[in-house]
């Protein structure tokens, strides 16, 4: 049997193709959409997998460091370490800004690691060029994705360190690549002060009978020492010795160092569950719409091509030809044409858009395998309307009058 | 009239009902025996269309008794399940265009009868090929339909009617497109081909050119048929 709908599109091979071109281009907007959610996802594990922690310590009662702001005495890692079943800890802080070198800037996330050796919570896994940070301050050891090169200058607040190593896909769950600089460094540009803000808080602090008291010497240069040190952490890094469950050693930290903990599947949760929860709603609402627009095109284009050929339709159930012979017709082109706009969609995800897109496109193949199962029913749900008023054409209409 | 052939006999027609019911056809009597090519002629609006469509089975008459092919097909209703097998099977249609189907090519225009009746392609492909050697169109088998002169197509139009060799063909102004010489080509391959085949054919016609040539005539006016003897010379 000739195969109806294979010779009709041969017979405009031209009209289709640019149409499949016009709808792969969707499509590919789409897949790109789910490779942006998926790339998020993939960011956050990332963010743990390279912490290298099991547990996270953390100011109690929040959801830090990641999600919220979280600030811990920074002594505090000597009584964790000091638990049953905690192998190493670590402190670790965490700050977003904009790194400067040069005339430009960066945004990334500065992430203070204790000194330590490669393997402590915190430090990046491996490196792909130069080396750890082996100096107590103004190194560094950068992403790639950040744009900087070994031996860089970058300015982090007013002090400037040098990029002694580089790593690959070390990223917030943002998608901002990660700098890693000691952490006495790191805490100091959290809380460092411009040279006016210090005179200013010194005098006020000068003023203040409390703390200016002529029969108390030193007072005031201890309240003044105190304000500009920062003795705090984000959170403390946690590897638990093998052979102990994770939840029963977080249980006991929580219990006796009134901290709050949490474990990895827990901080997971946080990072999915609540972190890009509200990016990964409109990026779903993003999919439903496209997928909504694709399939009104596809419904369109079917029913335009349909109606196109209603006297050559008329003549085909005049000469005897079967209602699912026609049927079929139309979906086979339905089908074909979502093909053709997968094939040109999956390219344009995969070499147009996902390499020249700020964020991390992640395609994975089950999502290409999801994204071929929905473009089908996609198609097949289009090209109902266009069946529906194809089956209603009157064979008479073949004979006019 | 041996039951072969095209027997018609008080077919009538009527559209909507009451005070604006309108009678299509009131009484229609035809015969057209097998290998005979009858001409029916009217005025606009005088039911040659509504006869051909009933004929055709793709309205239902209100009344009568149609017999195509030997078969009664009609007595006050349809005696036939599956119209579109009768029509595919029984029935031969020509139109005024040609309307063959523009992404197929010439020989699979033809060829897709026989093949929607289940006939294996290449037996298909063959019929096809043996009437385009009868109707002179065989250099063009590969052509597509928008590569054909008007005449061309107007005789793969008449193949594909006849590939299913079915007893009945309705032709509907199948000249109207033709110049004269054309036109009563035409007409002379239905005829050789309705004597061969051993096919009723009925030409549907407004064209001087080939009222001549019928030998008989059928005329209708207001939904009734009176029959006339024509000339029957084919120039």
């Amino acid at each position: 049997m000739i195969s109806l709908a294979g010779r009709d599109i041969m017979h405009a091979w031209g009209k289709f193709v640019f149409t499949g071109v016009g709808l792969g281009l969707l499509i590919g907007v789409t897949l790109s959409m789910a490779g942006i959610y998926r790339g998020m996802v993939d960011d956050g594990k990332v963010l743990l997998d390279n912490s290298g922690a099991d547990l996270w310590v953390v100011q109690k009662d929040t959801l830090g460091p990641y999600a919220e702001s979280s600030s811990i005495y920074e002594d505090t890692w000597r009584a964790v370490a000091g638990m049953r079943g905690v192998e190493r800890v670590a402190n670790v802080t965490y700050l977003t800004m904009q790194v400067r070198k040069g005339d430009r800037d960066v945004r990334a996330m500065v992430t203070g690691v204790t000194a330590g050796a490669p393997g402590t919570p915190g430090w990046p896994p491996y490196l792909v060029a130069g080396r750890q940070i082996t100096r107590g301050h103004y190194e560094a050891v950068a992403d790639i994705a950040s744009g900087f090169s070994l031996g860089d200058r970058l300015r982090i607040r007013r002090n400037q360190y040098t990029v002694v190593g580089l790593t690959r896909r070390m990223v917030s769950s943002n998608g901002d690549p990660m700098v890693f600089i000691p952490l006495k460094d790191a805490q100091e540009a959290q809380f460092l002060k411009d040279n006016d803000a210090i005179h200013q808080q010194r005098r006020r602090t000068a003023a203040n009978p409390a703390f200016n008291r002529p029969q108390v010497p030193g007072l005031l240069d201890a309240v003044i020492d105190s304000q500009s040190t920062n003795p705090y952490v984000n959170a403390i890094l946690v590897q638990t010795a093998s052979g102990h469950d994770d939840e029963e050693v977080a249980e006991s930290i929580r219990r006796w160092q009134r901290l709050t903990v949490y474990t990895r599947s827990q901080m997971e949760e946080i990072l999915l569950g609540k972190l890009i929860a509200t990016s990964a709603k409109q990026i779903g609402m993003f999919l439903v719409i496209l997928s909504i627009v694709s399939a009104a095109i596809v419904a369109f284009i079917i029913y335009t091509l349909t109606l196109g050929k209603i006297r050559e339709i008329a003549v085909l159930k005049l000469i005897g030809t079967r209602n699912r012979t026609i049927a079929a017709m139309i979906l086979q082109q339905a089908i074909a044409l979502g093909a053709i706009g997968f094939v040109v969609g999956k390219i344009t995800a995969t070499l147009l858009m996902a390499p020249i897109f700020p964020k991390y496109v992640l395609l994975e193949p089950m999502d290409s395998v999801r994204g071929i199962i929905a473009v089908v029913v996609i198609c097949v749900l289009s090209s109902i309307i266009a069946i529906r008023a194809a089956l209603k054409v009157d064979p008479a209409e073949a004979i006019g009058g | 009239m041996t039951g072969k052939g095209i027997l018609i006999e008080g077919l009538s027609k009527r559209y909507g009902s009451g005070d604006t019911a309108v009678d299509a056809l009131k009484k229609v009597d035809m015969q057209v025996a097998p290998g005979e090519v009858v001409g029916l002629i009217g005025p606009s609006g005088s039911g040659k269309t509504t006869l051909l469509k009933a004929l055709g089975a793709v309205i239902e008459p209100t009344s009568g008794r149609m017999t195509l092919g030997g078969e009664v097909i009609y007595d006050d209703r349809w005696l036939i399940k599956d119209l579109r097998a009768l029509r595919r099977d029984k029935i031969g249609f020509v139109f005024q265009a040609p309307y063959l189907i523009p992404f197929l090519n010439v020989t699979d225009n033809v060829a897709l009868l026989p093949m929607l009746a289940g006939i294996p392609n290449a037996e298909a492909r063959q019929r096809a090929t043996e009437l385009f050697q009868a109707l002179d169109v065989e250099h063009r088998a590969k052509a597509m339909p928008s590569q054909l002169s008007g005449g061309e197509q107007q005789r793969v139009a008449i193949a594909r009617g006849l590939v299913n060799r079915p007893p009945v063909i309705l032709a509907d102004e199948p000249t109207a497109p033709l110049d004269s010489e054309r036109a009563l080509a035409v007409i002379r391959i239905l005829n050789d081909m309705a004597r061969k085949l051993e096919t009723a054919i009925i030409v549907v016609t407004h064209d001087e050119k080939i009222i001549p040539t019928f030998k008989r005539i059928y005329h209708i006016r207001d939904g009734v048929t009176y029959e006339e003897a024509g000339e029957g010379v084919l120039l």
